[in-house]
């Protein structure tokens, strides 16, 4: 069945998926798995338009993952259906 | 994978031209306002304007020695008309020699203190121009494989867009170019960083993953030089507006640009690119005109583009082709942007579908075909430098 997603995940190791509209808090957020599955959560913010939303709890100090890969430390606890942006992400540069 | 042909131009030197162009090519700032009037009296003339060619440290001379050197070795570039001032630290034996270590194709040079001035050095260049561009216009195109083609890749005004479709897209493309035996250039150094450790691992040799390593490490310590940390201005409020949260995140969507291939070189600033390469990393800035000139000077003939926010830029030498993953920026400047890759996004087109497209598009635009950057006459480039004139 056709389903319509408003958001987009890169790999399946993310804990964040991003919006591919403009969500309200209180709105589904549907995305498909990269098996094609449909995935739902329920906003619990106001995400903009290409903004990431957490999938996963994220609590403070562990990390952000996006492409399979960490792109940042949270900030404070991140719970699922919360916008992820910089309020909430502090830069880590990790060791290499 | 089915083999790929082009129509092209046959250089002495043994490179493969899509363009037939005549560079009036200034040595120095002091000799771009020349180069601009003979530029405008002759037909497939091109120049830019070099903001250096004087006062620069050696490192940043030797960037716009490299980036001169390159755009006359340029296969889209029939021939050369070199114009310098006269007393710049770019001195015309210099300039000349860099070019002749790079390509045998036609050049003629003049200099304005030894010609009289500007009224008298126009006249000389513009003929001297104007037989080249004659001569030109007798070369006949012919056919070769797409192995001859080296495409430089480029991301500006990214957004997550950008990393979700466009750059995407430039993967599955180059991974395309690199198993047709050609090359695909990957740039932008400071949009490594974060995910240089992903690239490494991708480095065909033990040297050449270090050297990954080496130039991303060499960026911040030049910014760190002048007091600066090169995370202050990146992302940008632009790339923030946008969804982009930290650097990290913005250079794991760059690096997608390179598909999923091995690194086999690591080439320093506008040096010259060996054709039938594969997957190679030119060592630039993000900076979208010092980056793709830079390629450019190595010798690509062909640029491809991703934008997220939408940006115009063009290049004197080779066309650009700019794709977006953005749906209300493709809408927003159609006049700018060649190829949407929004519908990966909406699950409505493969990825394999919109590699069909791509190729077909450079494919078209190698034959002759005006992207619109071409079309709306954008030449912007810039050089890259490090240090404060001396």
């Amino acid at each position: 069945m056709a389903v319509t997603v408003n958001a987009a995940i890169i790999d399946e190791k993310d804990t964040v998926v991003v919006a591919i509209e403009k969500i309200n808090a209180g709105d589904e957020i549907i995305w498909r798995d990269r098996n094609g599955d449909v995935q739902k959560i329920t906003a619990a913010t106001d995400v903009p338009m290409y903004h990431k939303v957490a999938i996963k709890e994220m609590l403070k100090g562990t990390e952000v993952v996006k492409y399979g890969e960490h792109i940042g430390l949270a900030a404070c606890d991140i719970h699922v259906g919360e916008h992820v942006h910089v309020h909430n992400v502090q830069n880590h540069r990790e060791n290499l | 994978m089915e083999k790929m042909t082009f129509w092209g131009y046959r250089r002495p030197d043994g490179r493969v031209g899509i363009r037939n162009k005549i560079l009036i090519l200034p040595a120095s700032v002091c000799a771009s306002d020349t180069t601009r009037i003979i530029a405008s009296q002759v037909e497939s003339a091109v120049t830019f304007n070099n903001q250096n060619g004087c006062s620069q440290v050696p490192s940043d001379q030797q960037f716009t020695m490299d980036v001169m050197a390159g755009y006359a070795a340029n296969p889209n570039v029939y021939g050369t008309v070199v114009v310098s001032l006269g007393c710049e630290n770019c001195q015309m034996d210099l300039v000349l020699d860099a070019i002749k270590e790079r390509t045998n194709k036609p050049i003629r040079h003049f200099i304005i203190q030894e010609n009289g001035g500007t009224i008298s050095t126009v006249e000389k260049a513009v003929r001297a121009a104007k037989e080249m561009a004659q001569e030109a216009s007798l070369l006949q195109k012919e056919e070769f494989d797409f192995s001859e083609l080296i495409i430089g890749t480029e991301c500006g005004g990214s957004d997550p867009t950008s990393g979700l479709a466009a750059n995407v897209l430039i993967g599955e493309m180059s991974d395309r170019m690199v198993e047709l035996g050609g090359t695909s250039i990957l740039s932008e150094t400071t949009e490594f960083i974060g995910a240089e450790h992903i690239l490494a691992r991708r480095g065909k040799t033990k040297e050449i993953s270090d050297r990954i390593y080496q130039i991303v490490h060499d960026y911040e310590h030049a910014i760190k030089l002048v007091g600066h940390d090169i995370r202050e201005g990146n992302p940008s409020p632009g790339n923030k507006e946008g969804g982009l949260t930290t650097l990290e995140e913005k250079s794991l969507g760059c690096i997608h640009k390179g598909g999923h291939s091995e690194v086999t070189a690591v080439y320093d600033y506008a040096k010259q690119v060996e054709p039938k390469q594969g997957l190679v990393i030119m060592d630039t800035p993000g900076n979208d005109p010092s980056s793709v000139a830079a390629m450019v000077a190595g010798g690509c003939q062909i640029v491809v583009f991703s934008t997220g926010r939408g940006t115009p830029t063009g290049n004197p030498l080779a066309p650009v082709i700019k794709i977006t993953g953005n749906k209300v920026t493709f809408a927003n400047m159609s006049d700018n942007i060649d190829i949407d890759a929004s519908p990966y996004i909406y699950g409505t087109k493969t990825m394999t579908e919109l590699g069909d497209e791509l190729m077909k598009e450079i494919k078209e635009v190698a034959d002759g075909k005006l992207t619109k950057a071409e079309a709306l006459g954008y030449t912007e480039m810039a050089i890259a430098r490090v240090c404060n004139y001396m």
